[in-house]
């Protein structure tokens, strides 16, 4: 974005989560506010994978937050089948949270490493008092069974005895406990080796299909979210740039910024090197965000315009929505 | 062409309470003046290890090793501990995985940047904070002055990375350790700091070891690839050929368990099924054997050597891609 609007909502009755006009900001200094998420819409259909994608600090991570009330957005309204989270009681907040669920970064550092594998997947379980203790081990073993752990083998072990990949895993079993509705993943597989990181990129393609799922997956890597969305969000200062299908983003992305994300993905061919100029610099701080177009301080095409007026997200091609004065075409 | 490192039948064990831990087995690496070699593998393959001990880093009563290191017609292997230390520096440097924790948190970038310049090159405090700041500027931070007054949590993931990349290259060394400079950071900053290390190469005269897991990061920053799975060298060749014509299966997995962008979406990515295998007990054959598609009766049961093509690839598989089998 850099640019606000709602052209690419699609208001129908199969959304399972809408979110319009949401807006964190965090104070912190008497006089200085980092705005992390500015008025941001966007909403997934049931079954599909929403793709978050954008660099450090552009407010994926918060976004996602927003979403469970962790902490609630400033300003904004999270639906989720029908219910405004942001209007309910806490009591009955926490029992809709169960039925969207996160898997976060570091699997390793988001286990306890005290508990044992048994004692993880049983937490849910046991807070939520689902069936017998005979029902909730039968549930258990039957979602090791699902993420490819063996149980006999692991549920008396803990968290610092496995590699990152079986970690992601038990945090995915973990996760699937309360039969969820909605996973969130907040760059599931950024720890992971390649090698690893396909094992669970194809994983949660499979509880998807399994379990009938609608995903968020966070990412800042385009080629990982190439292989399991169908839509992507391209984010940057907390705004929207771009929003499509996978194939038309990759294939004919319309926002300088998406096109830079794209040109920065190492190409494992020596004799296919780019000659591209690469994006220059970091982001600008949250707390002074360019005027207009956020990312005109580092886009090649910025003109007056883009400094004086915030582009607004409007369709370039049938599902592909821009927020750009000057996009690529 | 003459070697600016050779490393020579390296083993390293650690023994732990497990039994003795086989972290390095038999490798024999090459870094020709003036090129660039990139060590790819998985987490646990040996890479880091291999680097450590090749720069005399590891340390501990519990560390078993054996080989020779030859760096520059210095023999590291029989040199003492403050010899080989008066060549980092000037002679080999190190850059690491994560920038957030490489540097002191309590010191300023100034100070950590300048005490090479003052310990190696013997510069007064006001020449080396000067220099110091020319070399920021050189790994193209912004607003250098200011930057050599701030600790290293002001400062952004990549900026920290330029930090410390300005910090191994203060005393011009001839050979750079780069173990996985960008495997903490965000893809556009990955190749600000690969297209960064590419350019100072150049005008620095540079060797490079790149140790990376990404075999992407690889094809267009090396000359020289060895792949490395559990603790050996099993594959070796240029850059170019090795990915034109790869010969071990475990490199042509690895490969293609890399996402890619020209992938169709929704397509089910390629995996190496498994993981490595324990490093106390390396079995008798093949160590890729259990997760090779192409495996058979004799990869389980013999150790393949290595192999040497016509062309100098190297590779160590009983029945190589391109052969008939």
């Amino acid at each position: 974005m850099a640019g606000s609007g709602t052209a690419h909502m699609r208001n129908t009755v199969d959304s399972v989560l809408t979110v319009r006009d949401l807006t964190v900001e965090f104070r912190v200094a008497k006089d200085k506010i980092v705005k992390a998420v500015s008025g941001l819409s966007f909403d997934v259909i049931r079954g599909e994978t929403l793709a978050i994608v954008g660099e450090s600090g552009c407010g994926k991570t918060t976004l996602a937050r927003a979403v469970l009330q962790l902490p609630p957005p400033n300003s904004g309204e999270v639906v989720l089948d029908g219910t405004d989270l942001t209007l309910l009681p806490k009591e009955n907040l926490r029992s809709a949270r169960t039925s969207m669920q996160m898997i976060f970064q570091d699997p390793i550092s988001s286990l306890d490493p005290r508990m044992t594998v048994h004692q993880l997947i049983d937490e849910p379980l046991e807070i939520w008092d689902r069936g017998t203790r005979a029902e909730r081990d039968e549930r258990i073993n039957n979602l090791l069974n699902n993420v490819g752990l063996e149980p006999e083998l692991v549920l008396n072990r803990r968290s610092y005895e496995f590699s990152g990949g079986q970690c992601q895993r038990i945090s995915i079993a973990r996760a699937l406990a309360l039969d969820p509705r909605m996973l969130i993943c907040d760059e599931p597989v950024s720890a992971l080796d390649v090698s690893i990181q396909a094992q669970i990129l194809n994983l949660l393609q499979d509880m998807k299909d399994r379990f009938g799922l609608t995903m968020i997956f966070i990412s800042h890597d385009l080629a990982v979210v190439k292989a399991v969305s169908n839509r992507v969000m391209v984010m940057y200062l907390g705004k929207i740039c771009e929003v499509a299908t996978p194939d038309a983003l990759y294939s004919k992305p319309a926002h300088h910024y998406t096109k830079a994300l794209l040109d920065s993905v190492p190409i494992a061919d020596p004799t296919r090197q780019r000659k591209t100029e690469l994006l220059q610099g970091e982001p600008p701080s949250p707390m002074n965000p360019p005027s207009g177009c956020r990312f005109r301080t580092r886009c090649h095409a910025a003109t007056s315009r883009c400094a004086e007026q915030e582009p607004q997200l409007q369709e370039v091609a049938p599902g592909q929505f821009v927020a750009c004065h000057h996009p690529i075409v | 062409m003459s070697s600016l490192l050779s490393v020579r039948n390296m083993s390293i064990n650690f023994d732990t309470p497990r039994g003795s831990l086989e972290a390095v087995r038999g490798v024999d690496i090459e870094i020709p003046a003036g090129t660039s070699v990139g060590v790819v593998g998985e987490s646990g393959s040996g890479k880091t290890v291999m680097c450590r001990a090749a720069m005399g880093l590891l340390q501990g009563s519990n560390v078993n090793r054996s080989g020779t290191v030859v760096f520059d017609g210095h023999e590291l292997t029989a040199m003492s501990k403050e010899e080989v230390r008066n060549l980092f520096g000037s002679g080999m440097a190190m850059i690491f995985q994560d920038p957030m924790t490489a540097l002191n948190p309590v010191r300023r970038i100034g100070s950590q940047l300048s005490e090479g310049l003052r310990v190696r090159l013997g510069m007064s405090k006001a020449d080396a904070l000067a220099r110091s700041k020319e070399l920021l500027e050189l790994v193209r931070i912004p607003n250098a002055a200011a930057v050599l007054k701030s600790f290293p949590y002001q400062l952004s993931g990549g900026m920290r990375q330029r930090v410390m990349i300005a910090i191994a290259i203060a005393c011009n060394p001839k050979l750079l350790f780069a173990d996985e400079p960008t495997t903490a950071l965000d893809v556009t900053v990955q190749a600000q700091i690969l297209q960064l290390l590419r350019e100072l190469r150049e005008d620095l005269k540079m060797s490079m070891v790149l140790v990376t897991h990404d075999l992407g990061v690889v094809a267009g920053n090396t000359d020289y690839v060895a792949v490395m799975y559990a603790g050996e060298v099993v594959e070796y060749a240029p850059t170019k050929k090795l990915f034109a014509d790869m010969r071990m299966p475990y490199t042509e997995a690895l490969l293609e368990s890399i996402p890619k962008v020209d992938h169709k979406s929704g397509t089910r990515l390629a995996m190496i099924a498994g993981r490595l295998p324990d490093p106390t007990d390396r079995g008798a054959g093949c160590s890729f054997a259990p997760r090779c598609k192409y495996a058979q009766e004799k990869c389980r049961n013999e150790h393949p050597e290595l192999k040497k093509d016509l062309d100098g690839h190297l590779y160590r598989c009983w029945f190589p891609i391109g052969e008939a089998k």
